[in-house]
C-alpha cells in the first residue's frame, strides 16, 4: 500500500514539475468554520527545491495519461513513461496530511487530459468540493483548467479554488502550432474570459448582495514555455502585454525550456535550460507590473531582444541618459522608481524621508540604494561636482567592471554555454 | 548617563519615563546581563513598572501609526541590547517631534529600527515556513524551534488561525517556553525534558502511526519536484540557509 502510493507521487509529481507557478498569494479565504487553514495574502514558501525554486503547493497531476501529444511535454501520449493515475481519496488525503504537518499552503492540481476533457475537469472538481466540503479545508487550492471542458464544470470549480491557470504554452500561436498542431490559443484564451467574466460578475454582486460566494478569489494565471520555438522576447512580453490587459491576470510565468525529447523540432536532449534568459523576462514583467514600465519602452523593434550582459532597467537607463541624473531631493516618486539601484521600497522610503530635509549619500546608502550603481544617474545634496557627461555606454562599462566578479560568481552555471 | 535596566518591556519603557521625568540629557540604555560598570559615567537603576510603562505606551500609541508600533516591538523582540539603546533613543526622539516623525528614514534610530524589525519579521516568516509538525500518537502536532529572536509572540495567531482543529504546541528551547493550543485558546507552557534534552524530539515509538510515512512521501514529494537540469546551490541556500536545516523534514536523511 505505502509502496504504491509513494510510486504514484513519484510520478506525478515529477509529470508536474514544469509548470512553474507555485504562488500561494492571492487568497482571501478565512478559517471561520472552525476547519482547518487559511491563506495568507502574500504566500508562503515552505521549502526550496534544490534548484532554488519555491515549494508552497503540493503540485501534482491526478493523473500523467493523456489522450493528447504535445511535444513539448512529459505526458505526451507518444511518450514512453510510467503512468499512473491518484484517486481522488489519496489526493485528498494526501493534501490533508501534508497541510497539517505545515509541509504546504495548499493543493496545486492538474491533469493530463484522459477520456475526454469534461471527464478530467469532472474529477478535478471532486477533489475540490471534498476538501473544502468534506475536510472544512481553507487552504489554497490552485486548480488547472482543462481546455474544453463544459463551462457548468468550469463555473462550478471557480467556486471552490482560489486561482485557475491555463497555459498559453508557447508564446505565439505559430510556435504552439508547430509543437502542438492539435491545440491553439483560441482554446485557451475561452475559458480565460470565461472565467474572468464570472470574476467580474461575482465582484459585482457582491457590491449589491451581502453573501456572495468567492470565484477564483486570487485571479488566473498563465505560463510560457520559453526557448522551445524561436519567438524574441519582444513576441513574449508583448503577448504577456496582452494578456495582462485583455484577461487581468494576476501572472504570467516564464518556464525556460528543459529538454524532454528528441524531437528534431526543439533543443536537442542536454541543452541546458535558458535560466538567464527566463530571468531577465521576470526582470520585465517586474518592471510593467510594479516599476510603471510600458513594454514598449525596454522591447521594441530597435531592441527586439533584451541584453544579456546588464537588467532590462539598467539597459533603460542607458538608452535614455536624457531623463537622467535625476534630482533625489526633487524627481516625483515614478522617476525616482525608474534609477537603476533603487528599488520599490526604497523609493518610497526617500519620498518620506526628505521631507525632513535633503538627503545625502550616506543617508540614501541606510536606506538601501545600491549607491555605486544609482550614483550614475543621480544627484543628491552631497553629490560630488562632475565635471563631464558620460555617455551611457561609458556607464555601462563602468557599472559592468565594478560588478564583473560578483556577476561571474552568480551566473557561472550560464556562462559555460556561451 | 547610563540608565541599566532588567531586559524586560516595561523596563524599557519605563526607563523613557523616568528620563522624561528627569531630563538628565544624553542618557545610554543598557541591559543589567551585559552591563559592565565605567568609571567616570552616572549609572542609573530603572526598577521596571507597569503603571509607567504603560503611559508610555500609550503616549507612543498616539504618535505612531500601527506599523510603527509593530516595528517597535519587533526591535524589542530582537533582543540584541543595541537594538534596547536605539528603541529608548527612538522613543524620546519620538515624543519631543510632532506625529509622523517616525517617517524620517535619515534618522539613525529610525533607520536601525526598521532594519532590526526586518530581521524579526525575517525570522517570524521562516518560522511559519519551516515549523515542520510531527503528529503523536495521542493526535497531537509537534514541534520544537530555537529562532534567532523571540518570535513566538509573533507567530501565535498565525498557527492559531490556520489550524484550529487540532492541537498543537511549538517549543522554544532556547528560551525555554512554548505555545500550546487546545483547539480554543493558545496558553504559554515550560516542558521539563529530564533525559533527553538534547534530544527533545518526542522518540518515534511515541508517534502517530502513519507519521513515518508522511514524512516519507514529503521527502519523496520534495526530490520529484527539483529539476536537476536548473540546479543551482547558491540560491538554494540563499533561500533556505543551512542552520534552518534541522527543521526541515525534507532535509533529514534517516
Ligand atoms: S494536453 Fe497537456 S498533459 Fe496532454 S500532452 Fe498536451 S500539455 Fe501534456
Amino acid at each position: 500500500m505505502s509502496d504504491r502510493i509513494r510510486e504514484k507521487l513519484n510520478i506525478l509529481a515529477d509529470a508536474a514539475k514544469y509548470d512553474v507557478s507555485c504562488s500561494s498569494s492571492g487568497g482571501t479565504r478565512k478559517n471561520d468554520n472552525k476547519g482547518i487553514g487559511d491563506s495568507h495574502s502574500s504566500g508562503i514558501c515552505h521549502t526550496y527545491t534544490e534548484d532554488g525554486r519555491c515549494v508552497s503547493l503540493l503540485k501534482i497531476l491526478l493523473t500523467n495519461h493523456c489522450i493528447y501529444d504535445c511535444l513539448f511535454c512529459v505526458s505526451r501520449k507518444s511518450n514512453d513513461i510510467k503512468r499512473a493515475a491518484f484517486t481522488v481519496d489519496e489526493v485528498v488525503d494526501l493534501t490533508m496530511n501534508f497541510y497539517r504537518r505545515n509541509y504546504i499552503e495548499g493543493l496545486f492540481l492538474s491533469s493530463g487530459i484522459f477520456k475526454n476533457a469534461d471527464f478530467t475537469m469532472e474529477r478535478l472538481l471532486l477533489v475540490c468540493k471534498k476538501l473544502r466540503l468534506e475536510q472544512r479545508y481553507n487552504g489554497y487550492i490552485h486548480l488547472k483548467t482543462i481546455p474544453g471542458a463544459s463551462e457548468e464544470l468550469i463555473k462550478e470549480a471557480g467556486l471552490y479554488a482560489d486561482r485557475m491557470s491555463i497555459n498559453l504554452e508557447m508564446p505565439t500561436e505559430a510556435g504552439l502550432k508547430l509543437l502542438a498542431p492539435e491545440k491553439n490559443h483560441a482554446d485557451v484564451i475561452k475559458p480565460l474570459d470565461f472565467i474572468q467574466q464570472n470574476i467580474v460578475q461575482f465582484a459585482a454582486d457582491k457590491k449589491l448582495i451581502k453573501h456572495v460566494p468567492k470565484f477564483v478569489p486570487a485571479g488566473q494565471s498563465t505560463q510560457m514555455v520559453i526557448g522551445a520555438t524561436p519567438e524574441s522576447d519582444k513576441d513574449i512580453m508583448y503577448t504577456a502585454n496582452a494578456f495582462y490587459k485583455n484577461f487581468a491576470l494576476k501572472r504570467v510565468y516564464y518556464s525556460g525550456y528543459v529538454p524532454i525529447s528528441n524531437d528534431s523540432r526543439m533543443p536537442v536532449l542536454g541543452t541546458q535550460p535558458p535560466l538567464l534568459r527566463e530571468n531577465r523576462l521576470y526582470q520585465t514583467d517586474w518592471l510593467m507590473r510594479f516599476y510603471g514600465f510600458k513594454v514598449q519602452e525596454i522591447l521594441n523593434d530597435a531592441n527586439p531582444n533584451l541584453d544579456v550582459d546588464i537588467d532590462p532597467k539598467l539597459s533603460w537607463a542607458i538608452r535614455n541618459m536624457q531623463h537622467f541624473p535625476v534630482d533625489i531631493n526633487k524627481a516625483d516618486y515614478k522617476m525616482i522608481l525608474r534609477i537603476p539601484g533603487i528599488g520599490v521600497m526604497s523609493a518610497k522610503k526617500i519620498v518620506q524621508a526628505r521631507k525632513f530635509g535633503k538627503l545625502r549619500i550616506d543617508q540614501l546608502k541606510k536606506i538601501g540604494v545600491a549607491y555605486n550603481r544609482a550614483k550614475h544617474f543621480i544627484t543628491c545634496a552631497d553629490s560630488p561636482y562632475q565635471l563631464r557627461d558620460y555617455q551611457g555606454t561609458q556607464i555601462k562599462a563602468f557599472i559592468m567592471a565594478e560588478s564583473q566578479s560578483k556577476y561571474l560568481k552568480t551566473d557561472n552555471n550560464q556562462l559555460i554555454l556561451f | 548617563m547610563i540608565y541599566i535596566f532588567d531586559g524586560s518591556l516595561t523596563g524599557l519603557l519605563t526607563a523613557v519615563f523616568e528620563w522624561f521625568e528627569r531630563k538628565p540629557g544624553p542618557t545610554t540604555l543598557k541591559v543589567n546581563t551585559i552591563f559592565q560598570p565605567e568609571a567616570f559615567t552616572e549609572t542609573v537603576e530603572i526598577m521596571s513598572n507597569q503603571e509607567k510603562a504603560d503611559r508610555v505606551w500609550k503616549g507612543l500609541q498616539k504618535k505612531l501609526k500601527k506599523d510603527w508600533q509593530r516595528t517597535f516591538y519587533c526591535s524589542y523582540l530582537s533582543e540584541i541590547p543595541e537594538a534596547y539603546d536605539h528603541l529608548f533613543q527612538f522613543a524620546i526622539y519620538i515624543f519631543e517631534n510632532e506625529p509622523g516623525a517616525a517617517a524620517n528614514y535619515g534618522n539613525n534610530h529610525v533607520i536601525a529600527l526598521a532594519k532590526y524589525a526586518k530581521s524579526v519579521e525575517r525570522e517570524k516568516h521562516r518560522m511559519e515556513a519551516f515549523i515542520r509538525f510531527q503528529k503523536t500518537g495521542d493526535g497531537m502536532f509537534y514541534t520544537s524551534i530555537d529562532p534567532d529572536f523571540n518570535v513566538l509572540p509573533l507567530i501565535s495567531n498565525h498557527f492559531k488561525n490556520r489550524y484550529a482543529d487540532q492541537q498543537w504546541i511549538i517549543y522554544d528551547l532556547k528560551r525555554k517556553y512554548g505555545l500550546h493550543y487546545d483547539l480554543n485558546t493558545v496558553e504559554e507552557v515550560t516542558i521539563n525534558f529530564s533525559e533527553s534534552a538534547t534530544n527533545p524530539n518526542p522518540p518515534l515509538a511515541l508517534m502517530d502511526e502513519k507519521e513515518a510515512l508522511y514524512a516519507l512521501l514529503w521527502k519523496d514529494y520534495f526530490k520529484s519536484a527539483n529539476i536537476v537540469a536548473r540546479k543551482n546551490t547558491k540560491l538554494h541556500l540563499q533561500h533556505v540557509p543551512r542552520r534552518y536545516w534541522k527543521y526541515l523534514t525534507e532535509k533529514q536523511l534517516a
